[in-house]
């Protein structure tokens, strides 16, 4: 048996030898690279705090727009960008805060944006439209319902917090 | 002058078979316009290498001027544009360039296309081209967001809700691209400059690099 068993050439070991040191020096040079081209993938981000956006009197059964500025962390920059919620109060009295980002391909949406569908949110890009709770209507190219913020109400004020995706409809 | 120095060198390093090697064949008589005008159609591969050209010259001027920073990017090709002697000329040849190149590949694709000059034994070039078309389109699209305006900015949304809608990996992609899961910002700009400057004309220097040897060791398709 052991004689039989395959002699390793001299070309054969300098071959492997060779593969595997090349092999070793090109992982170890890529090694760092990659991690650092993959970072922002990895990074873990703490969320953002809730702002204070509107007096829940001034709010009605009407979507109204509201802006807020929020300090965003970008890297290296800092600095304040306005956020945007179409804010209403629903018979019920609970308070709903969609998003104007649309799903589709992030155009922003504004409520009876056209004169053809009132009591809608109207996407101009691709024409989007939503109902009245953000839901996306068929045969639309939203492929799912508006965001809804976080939201908490103290002393009568309302905070909003982040954007938090729907599942499709 | 010239011819001295060149035996001068050919005498001792004998360049003579290399330069011959790449430059001198014969053109077949089908593909030669001055024979049969329709022949015309042959230049589109030509043309695209020099609009190619044409990109990656005027684009390493442009990064003389040029910063890749959310603050100043906006303003240096302002200036570039505005100030520089002949800098709306350069900034122009690049911009218009972009998207002539992509006409060329185009008309040159839809010629190899009609005569079926990617049967066999091409198929694996016309992989090649098909792969240099993607590249060509990410440089139109990373370097579409470079100059920061709002145009810029809105496409680059666009482009990166694009990616984000590939299956399984399409927020790894988009946050690899952007650097960042939500914000298009200072981390996008570094990001898409380093792609659209270094990583692309990289990979398309491999690819038309095969794609020329490809031709070399094939030849030209025959006449239909
Ligand atoms: C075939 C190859 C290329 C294509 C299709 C291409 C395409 C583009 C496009 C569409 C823009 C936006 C121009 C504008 O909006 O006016 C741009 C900008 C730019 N590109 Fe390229 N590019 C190519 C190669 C290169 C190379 C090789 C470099 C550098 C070595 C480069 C450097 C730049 C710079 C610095 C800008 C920003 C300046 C400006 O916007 O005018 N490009 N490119
Ligand atoms: S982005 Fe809103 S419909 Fe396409």
């Amino acid at each position: 048996m052991s004689e039989k068993k395959k002699q390793v050439s001299r070309r054969q070991f300098l071959n492997y030898t060779l593969t595997g040191v090349g092999g070793f020096m090109a992982a170890g040079m890529l090694a760092p690279m990659v991690r650092f081209a993959i970072d922002p993938v990895l990074q873990t981000r703490e969320r953002g705090g809730f702002s204070a956006v509107v007096d829940v009197d001034e709010l009605t059964n009407e979507p109204q727009r509201f802006d807020w500025q929020i300090d965003q962390v970008d890297a290296w920059y800092e600095s304040k960008v306005t956020r945007s919620a179409w804010v209403y109060k629903k018979e019920d009295g609970t308070i709903m805060a969609l998003s104007p980002i649309c799903t589709h391909l992030g155009c922003v949406v504004s409520w009876q944006g056209n004169d053809d569908y009132p009591d809608q949110f109207y996407c101009p890009c691709h024409g989007g439209r939503y109902t009245k709770e953000g839901v996306n209507i068929p045969n639309t190219p939203p492929p799912a319902p508006l965001a809804l913020y976080e939201q908490k109400e103290e002393e009568g004020t309302l905070f909003l917090g982040k954007a938090i995706p729907r599942e499709g409809a | 002058m010239m011819q001295k120095i060149y035996d001068w060198i050919d005498e001792r390093v004998d360049i003579t078979p290399l330069w011959r090697d790449i430059a001198d064949h014969e053109v077949p008589e089908h593909v030669n316009p001055a024979h049969h005008f329709s022949a015309f159609v042959y230049c589109f591969g030509g043309l695209t290498f020099f609009v190619t050209v044409i990109q990656i010259l005027s684009g390493m001027f442009l990064t003389m001027y040029y910063v890749p920073d959310i603050e100043n990017a906006w303003k240096s090709v302002y200036y570039l544009q505005t100030e520089v002697a002949h800098g709306q000329i350069v900034r122009g040849m690049h911009h218009w360039g972009a998207s002539v190149v992509i006409v060329m590949l185009f008309l040159h694709t839809l010629r190899v296309f009609f005569q079926g000059a990617y049967k066999k034994p091409r198929e694996l070039n016309w992989m090649v081209g098909v792969s240099i078309f993607f590249i060509m389109l990410a440089l139109g699209l990373t370097g579409y967001l470079l100059p920061w305006d709002n145009k810029a900015y809105f496409a680059t949304q666009v482009t990166l809700n694009i990616a984000g809608d590939l299956p399984y990996i399409g927020d790894f992609a988009k946050t690899l691209l952007a650097g960042d899961p939500e914000i298009v910002g200072a981390q996008t700009l570094t990001r898409f400059f380093a792609i659209h400057v270094f990583f692309l004309p990289a990979a398309l220097f491999a690819l038309m690099g095969a794609h020329f040897i490809l031709i070399r060791k094939q030849g030209i398709s025959g006449p239909l």
